[in-house]
């Protein structure tokens, strides 16, 4: 789809400090993922959430916006861990 | 890190957190902030709208120092079909005054003025540091925090939470739950920057005059939510928020429901060759009073959007948050001149202002909102939009129908969608909860 592609574009205007080795968020391995955790490779509003060949869901959180939305669905039910980024790193909003 | 003790800790350099630290700061407290950005407001994401009353009884003269972008002079409200928009439009000469009300700003840059404000009362503020957790005595009250840094807990009498609407702190030591999908919107937005002298051309603004659209409709395909345009000096920011449970049970994606918005024929012209330079996402608290947690314990309060202190109905959360901090500071400044204990029983003081404010007296008034919008989202989002586009079209098109046929028309419309008893039930319901 056209518009999923555009969210890498979207991401590229932003300013991050990305803490190298240190994910703040990690995804419970799984076999099959929860509606809720496959819902992320919509609803996440960075697209930092995808789905492998073989039906698992990964993360890449590098792009994250901190918004905390996964956090909200997925968290939970323990299928995600979610954290603050260590302080001074993750996203920086010029304007926000 | 740091040895001494404080009269009270404030995590987070927001609104509510800044507003906090101000009051207690110029009253003479000894304030610590912490912030995990880089700088106040690195983190911070709102539309955004600065409503002047709740920053005067902060700082009075704000107008001289802080940046802002436009003062807003028109209100447009726009229900959105595809193809078209019906708008309630409202712009005052009156709102050209001295000291205007409402101004829109861009966050970043007014958290950062705001931040420098605190300090210069004496605040110590610290970035770059995220907390990791409250530290609790045997009794469980809170008397300190423990954050990334190198260093043991730091000590205070009170802890201030305005951690915002994801408030890890306070969830991880059970003061709260973490907001349910239902009770958060998910808003993503994009800043757009053209030449000023084009954005008053294009929204009839002259000088520092702003205006602000506030659109809701197909646009969010059904789901609970919104789109808004705010003009800002040489930029518009646009973005589009639905509930988190729609979003999670839908098959949009909220960059796509964004882009949909942005290439609507009415918004479009708008934004015609503007230069994108941010994308950002923010959850809004959406639930109201009934979602509302304890604001208060034994040696802690919380404020702002991680207290769920936010009216969906009116669009305000800044002033809620500021205003939540201030009584909060406010509240703690009075405890501490009587040389009393930041104790529960003490702390009471704050949630007591509170409720004497408009904060609390407006989030009551529309308690039974939030559920009523997420449970007709379908009608009150899709729906009626369209079928009030209809009637408008069939209004205003002359084609030779005699005007008889085409009221009937019009009314047969809203009939078959909703019936009678649909559309009766549908007022009546929405009356009483705006009541």
């Amino acid at each position: 789809m056209a518009l999923a592609a555009r969210v890498e574009e979207k991401l590229y205007q932003n300013r991050y400090i990305v803490d190298a080795g240190k994910p703040h968020i990690a995804i419970r391995p799984h076999e099959k993922p929860s509606e809720n955790l496959l819902a992320m490779t919509r609803v996440c509003p960075a697209g930092c959430y995808s789905e492998t060949s073989s039906g698992q869901v990964e993360i890449a959180p590098d792009g994250c916006l901190e918004c905390g939305t996964c956090r909200v669905l997925c968290e939970a039910s323990g299928d995600i861990t979610w954290n603050y980024p260590r302080g001074g790193f993750g996203v920086l909003f010029k304007f926000g | 890190m740091i040895e001494e003790r404080f009269d009270a800790i404030v995590i987070g350099a927001g609104m509510a957190g800044n507003a906090a630290a101000h009051t207690m700061a110029s009253r003479g407290l000894k304030v610590l902030q912490l912030e995990r950005g880089e700088y106040p407001g690195s983190k911070n994401v709102q539309g955004a709208i600065l409503y002047a009353d709740m920053v005067e009884k902060i700082i009075p003269n704000f107008r001289e120092e802080a940046p802002l972008e436009r003062h807003l002079v028109e209100q447009r409200f726009w229900m959105m079909s595809d193809r078209s928009h019906t708008g309630l439009q409202y712009r005052n000469d009156d709102f050209n005054e001295e000291r205007p009300n409402r101004y829109t700003i861009v966050r970043s840059q007014f958290d950062r003025w705001f931040s420098r404000e605190v300090q210069a009362q004496g605040a110590i503020v610290i970035c770059e540091t995220t907390v990791m957790e409250l530290v609790s005595d045997a009794y469980g009250k809170v008397i300190g925090v423990r954050t990334d840094r190198r260093g043991g807990t730091i000590f205070a009498d009170v802890v201030v939470l305005c951690e915002g609407v994801n408030g890890l702190l306070g969830t991880r030591a059970g003061l709260r739950a973490t907001p349910k999908p239902e009770h958060v919107a998910l808003a993503v937005k994009e800043m757009h920057f053209l030449p000023s002298e084009t954005i008053e051309a294009r929204f009839n603004l002259h000088g520092d005059e702003g205006a602000v659209i506030e659109a809701a409709g197909v646009i969010s395909k059904g789901m609970t939510g919104m789109g808004f345009v705010y003009t800002n000096k040489e930029s518009i920011s646009v973005g589009m928020g639905c509930l988190v449970s729609d979003f999670a049970s839908n098959n949009d994606t909220p960059y796509g429901l964004l882009e949909t918005f942005k290439n609507h024929p009415s918004i479009k012209p708008l934004l015609e060759g503007s230069e994108v330079k941010e994308y950002a996402a923010h959850l809004i608290p959406e639930g109201g009073y009934k979602t509302i947690p304890e604001l208060f314990g034994d040696g802690w309060v919380v404020c702002g959007d991680a207290a769920q202190l936010n009216n969906a109905i009116h669009r305000e959360g800044s002033n809620l948050a500021l205003t939540s901090g201030r009584l909060a500071g406010e509240a703690i400044f009075q405890i501490k001149s009587r040389k009393e204990a930041m104790s529960k029983q003490n702390l009471a003081l704050y949630k007591k202002l509170l409720d004497e404010s408009f904060v609390m007296k407006d989030l009551k008034k529309y308690k039974d909102m939030p559920a009523l919008l997420h449970a007709n989202s379908q009608n009150y989002f899709l729906a009626y939009p369209q079928l009030v586009s209809k009637a408008m079209e069939n209004f205003l098109r002359v084609d030779g129908t005699p005007k008889i046929e085409k009221e009937k028309a019009t009314i047969a419309a809203f009939v078959k969608e909703r019936r009678w008893s649909g559309l009766f039930g549908d007022a009546w319901k929405l009356a009483r909860a705006w009541r």
